[in-house]
């Protein structure tokens, strides 16, 4: 283990995390010290599983930038197996999917070589193209037009998208503070707080609804008071975890607060268009990997290409 | 011999490849008979169905779960018969027809004299990927004398996309594994499949993949 190797600021911020989740864990004990009639299974697994989440992620950030890669690859397989699973693909499609799966390690080498004109094109270009090429191949054409857009969404989404994360682990180091773990560790931590921020005010404040037939639970007060928390937030924290300025990082605030808004009801739509809660029952008291990695899905390549664009 | 075989079938090969490679949306689990003896009827699409079924077991009492499976397939050539055998430890089944009851069941009731759970597909074959064929009778039969013994519904979902019947290409999909509660008793086979039907089509509403071959 090379855990001296983290940069201080970024190891500062797992710490702070950790004393998060510590804070989290002792909030749900003394809940349910004072109400013991009430049932707080749900909280207590959600609590626990975030403990895993974050042990994980630290773990392989801590150990070098390939492990990090490859995980990265994984959560990116794991998310476009459970996509592919609820969405409608045809028997005939299978072929094709084999295909779509093994797009996700080629991305990955392109990360890992840091090939940059490759990363950004392989699958909106050569993907998106050979794909159908296949099903042409195989033939089946009722339905191909379905086929066709909802397997290059999902390619999209799940490994195009989620691959931005693991990019940043391999551009060129400009805060020398917090390394190249503090862009990830920037991205993730505000999209998850902002997730968290715009429940807590919603619940708080919240009485105008956004768009019910989606989201019943998201309103306006909840929305905006989690945008202007974590803009704030943002502000203060992204001088220490990147090489963005103060007010730059009041720009990555409403990039992260606004599109982690939109990934989760894309996301949400996407289920209630099937009738479905859950997307699959991976993490316990959060539901699939998907209704964990659904705002993160909008914020990785936003933040990614603000950042590209501003410091590179 | 044979345990050991078995175990490190499962240890090495099936569970990781049912945990990483293809996944599980799993629900009821508690419903789960732990003891023998016990039958699991579940629905049939793919050869994956039994193994994941039993890799839903911990690996000290995976001996004792066994799928009941048709001679003249699993049989039917030395490498698939020394892995039914010994890797899954089947119990086979005659389905030629030409076998009366009595014979028909032997390997069952052996098997349920020795506390093991028996893990069952009463549609007795595959059928189309993701359709749910005729029940068949023969469940009905096997454990008409036997009243201390529970039959657990489960309902598997997403298989037939994975592995369908006749491919050998694997393709990972998530699959739903639903456990439903017992089945009551039926004095005559038409409830008994009525009962199992009824119980099958609600455990099938829970399913999350249930929209993904429309």
């Amino acid at each position: 283990m090379t855990f001296l190797d983290i940069p201080q600021n970024s190891f500062y911020a797992m710490l702070a995390v950790l004393g998060l989740l510590v804070i989290a864990s002792c909030t749900r004990l003394l809940l349910s010290a004072k109400n013991p009639n009430k049932d707080y299974t749900e909280l207590r697994q959600r609590i626990q599983s975030w403990w895993w989440i974050i042990a994980l992620l630290f773990l392989v950030l801590a150990a070098n930038r390939t492990t990090a890669i490859v995980f990265f690859g994984f959560l990116s397989f794991l998310a476009l197996k459970e996509f592919l699973s609820i969405v409608p693909t045809r028997l005939t499609d299978r072929r094709v999917i084999f295909w779509a799966y093994l797009a996700i390690p080629v991305q990955y080498y392109w990360v890992s070589m840091g090939w940059y004109g490759m990363f950004i094109i392989f699958i909106p270009v050569y993907v998106f193209l050979f794909l159908p090429m296949r099903m042409v191949l195989i033939g089946d054409t009722a339905g191909f037009i379905r086929s066709a857009g909802i397997l290059h969404w999902a390619v999209m989404l799940m490994v195009f998208s989620i691959s931005h994360i693991a990019y940043l682990l391999t551009l060129p180091v400009k805060n020398v503070e917090a390394g190249n773990v503090g862009l990830v560790l920037f991205l993730l931590f505000m999209t998850q707080f902002n997730d968290v921020c715009q429940y807590i005010w919603g619940k708080m404040l919240g009485k105008h609804k956004i768009i019910p037939n989606v989201s019943p639970n998201k309103t306006w007060e909840g929305f905006i008071g989690g945008l202007l928390t974590i803009t704030l937030c943002a502000g203060f924290v992204a001088p220490l975890l990147t090489p963005l300025a103060f007010e730059y990082g009041l720009g990555a605030g409403v990039i992260i607060g606004l599109s982690g808004f939109f990934g989760d009801v894309v996301l949400s739509s996407v289920k209630r268009d099937l009738q479905i809660k859950d997307s699959g029952s991976l993490i316990p008291g959060h539901g699939g990997i998907l209704d964990r990695l659904d705002s993160v899905i909008y914020t990785a390549p936003l933040f990614f290409h603000f950042l590209y664009y501003a410091t590179y | 011999m044979n345990r050991i075989i078995k175990i490190l079938f499962f240890a090495l090969i099936i569970k990781p490849l049912v945990l990483i490679v293809l996944g599980i949306n799993l629900r009821g689990r508690e419903k789960l008979p732990v003891k023998g003896p016990a039958i699991i009827a579940a629905n049939h699409n793919s050869h994956l169905d039994a193994l994941v079924l039993m890799s839903l077991y911990p690996l000290t009492s995976i001996h004792k779960i066994r799928p009941v499976a048709a001679a003249d397939y699993f049989l039917s050539n030395r490498l698939l018969a020394w892995v039914s055998i010994h890797c899954l430890d089947i119990v086979p089944f005659n389905r030629s027809g030409h076998v009366d009851k009595e014979q028909l069941f032997s390997g069952c009731h052996q098997a349920l004299d020795n506390d093991d759970i028996l893990i069952l597909f009463p549609e007795g074959s595959r059928g189309a990927p993701e359709k749910i064929s005729k029940i068949k009778k023969g469940l009905f039969y096997l454990t008409r004398e036997r009243i201390d013994i529970k039959i657990t519904p489960v309902i598997i979902y997403g298989l037939g996309r994975a592995l369908p019947r006749g491919e050998a290409l694997f393709v990972p999909f998530n699959c739903d594994v639903i456990i439903g509660d017992p089945l009551p008793e039926a004095e005559s086979s038409t409830v008994f499949i009525k009962n199992i039907s009824q119980s099958f089509a609600e455990l099938y509403t829970h399913c999350l993949t249930r929209h993904s071959d429309k």
